[in-house]
């Protein structure tokens, strides 16, 4: 039997949501997806039944905390494929987990004549903390480049890797472009030069890609637990042990230590060095719910479904009139390795309008340059319309939105 | 089922004078003479606008105005608007209009309905994203005005 994502989808309260007397049709996964019944709950039966605050307290009620939110590192642990849980650091986002480890490891490592590498595909948290880093140490910035169908280009991949950079930052699938990079691959390369590597996770999780070959090879991971059907304000950085013993703490407070004096404090141990001050423990609870979530479904079938339904829609998109796509499976569709991330542009019709009469549908898509302005520049365009799809969307979904951009095409034309 | 929005119609956003302009934009083009240059970019949203003015010898008659850019609907047609609409005008009734745009379209009650075209743009005091866009070619020329007068 097929899957079918109906039955998931009632577990995703906001879905049943009628916007503008229409049901909702939400194609805007890449900047943050929705969340299950079952994270909600869980948040809400922390701050019923266990509310109080982690690690400082002998009281029965943050006992319980302490333990809900270590036993969910322990989870995160499991589910990248790590045995240690001090890898596993809580921070604000993805964001958050690549500038510490831009100002931490960063600052103490880098000098002039280094390189860190990037992509033109990264999302400005992969990028521009990168930029100033490198402006700051005197480091040297380098992108790498994408060739005619939005795949990193294997010359210019070849040519910075070529540099022995002391750094390689790449994201594993583009927030834009849908992209999939080969990343375990690409690590590989990197590694045999030199280089550290830095995976920004943040689009391939929610599409149950699995890290655990990957955390071999590399050096850090980030992800924001937002986009993984979890509540905001939380992400995850993974990093090697030795190397996240050897980094400083860049923020100072409480937790993060084990002994203050006067002129001297001495650090806490792994993870909690970099946890200062009061984590989000709710959310913490949350993407707990969240991963369980995920543990229950048939990732196999899922992937599946996504991939079949990422295809159809490409094939879709590149036979819709007046539409042009900007992503790979423009110039060779077979093995495009993407994701059902779509980013479009309606001849005669600008990105904000289409957004804007898209919205008129109930539909939600964003419109603009998606983090990601170095890029837009270089493909000479101002922004693009973007619906990007998640396992529990339906390709009578995508449906809605072809017939709504031809409806749009005809509004402004 | 949970309602969450109330039903804004997109005609009251895009009304035919706006559409209009945006198929058919006036003033559009160079202005070989100019006397003032003024580019306004919108970096969200990419929205882009390039003034060209002909002030007069003592800089307080905008003679000629002719703009270029690339953006959305409401963008280009506010650009067109206030191009027809600021042509002839002394550069202070120009910044007092600019002022009064402004505030009508960030909800002030005291400020008064522009005339003529620009009347359709009072659709998109309901759409707070897009206020920005409506008021990119008016802030440019506010910068173009004021550079005017101080060079
Ligand atoms: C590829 C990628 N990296 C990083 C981020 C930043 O994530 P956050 O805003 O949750 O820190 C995003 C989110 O937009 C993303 O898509």
């Amino acid at each position: 039997m097929t899957f079918s994502p109906h039955h998931l989808r009632e577990q995703f309260p906001i879905l049943q949501t009628q916007v503008y007397g229409k049901p909702l049709v939400y194609l805007d996964n890449a900047a943050t997806s929705q969340k299950p019944r079952c994270v909600l709950s869980a948040m809400n039966t922390f701050y019923e039944n266990q509310n109080a605050n982690v690690h400082r307290g002998v009281h029965w009620l943050s006992q319980v905390a302490s333990e809900a939110y270590e036993s969910t590192r322990a989870q995160v642990a499991k589910y990248l494929g790590t045995p240690k849980t001090q890898e596993v650091i809580f921070t604000r986002g993805t964001t958050d987990a690549i500038n510490l480890v831009a100002s931490s490891w960063g600052l103490a490592n880098l000098t002039q004549g280094d390189t860190v590498a990037v992509t033109r595909m990264d999302h400005h948290s992969n990028f521009v903390p990168w930029q100033q880093l490198c402006a700051k140490t005197g480091a040297t910035f380098r992108i790498i480049e994408l060739n005619e169908d939005f795949q990193l280009d294997e010359a210019s991949l070849e040519a910075a890797l070529a540099l022995r950079p002391k750094l390689l930052a790449l994201p594993w699938a583009s927030n834009t472009l849908g992209t999939i990079n080969p990343v375990l691959a690409i690590a590989k390369r990197a590694k045999a030069q030199g280089a550290f590597v830095l995976v920004d996770a943040a689009q391939a999780l929610p599409h149950l890609f699995e890290a655990k070959d990957l955390l071999d090879t590399i050096d850090f991971l980030a992800f924001s637990s937002h986009k993984l059907f979890g509540p905001t304000g939380l992400g995850v950085l993974w990093g090697r042990e030795a190397l996240l013993n050897r980094m400083p703490p860049i923020q100072f407070g409480g937790d993060m230590v084990l002994r203050v004096e006067d002129h001297h404090t001495q650090w806490n141990e792994l993870p909690w060095k970099f946890e200062a001050g009061t984590p989000a423990i709710a959310e913490v609870i949350g993407l707990g719910a969240a991963l369980k979530f995920l543990e229950s479904l048939d990732a196999h079938r899922i992937r599946e479904y996504e991939e079949n339904l990422t295809q159809r829609i490409l094939q879709r998109f590149l036979q819709e009139p007046g539409v042009q796509l900007i992503g790979p499976g423009k110039h060779s569709v077979q093995g495009a390795a993407r994701l059902g991330v779509f980013s479009f542009l309606v001849d005669g019709v600008h990105t904000h309008d289409i957004s804007q009469f898209l919205d008129q549908q109930g539909i939600a898509v964003r419109a603009g340059h998606h983090c990601t302005q170095p890029l837009m520049s270089k493909l000479g365009i101002a922004g693009t319309t973007r619906a990007s799809f998640a396992f529990y969307n339906t390709f009578e979904e995508a449906e809605v939105l072809f017939q709504s951009i031809q409806a749009a095409r005809r509004y402004f034309q | 089922m949970n309602e969450t929005a109330s039903n804004l119609p997109l005609d009251s956003l895009y009304q035919e004078v706006i559409l209009d302009h945006h198929r058919d934009p006036r003033n559009r083009g160079e202005l070989p003479d100019a006397t003032i240059q003024k580019e306004g970019f919108n970096p969200l949203c990419g929205d882009r606008v390039q003034l060209a003015l002909k002030l007069s010898a003592d800089a307080q008659t905008i003679e000629q105005v002719r703009y270029q850019g690339e953006g959305c609907s409401i963008c280009m047609a506010s650009a067109s608007m206030m191009a027809e609409s600021i042509e002839g005008i002394s550069t202070q009734e120009a910044l007092s209009q600019i002022q009064n745009f402004r505030n009508f379209l960030q909800g002030d009650e005291a400020a008064a309905k522009p005339e003529g075209d620009l009347e359709s743009l009072a659709g998109v005091r309901k759409f707070p994203v897009r206020i920005k866009c409506a008021i990119l070619p008016w802030t440019t020329l506010k910068q173009a005005i004021e550079e005017g007068a101080s060079s």
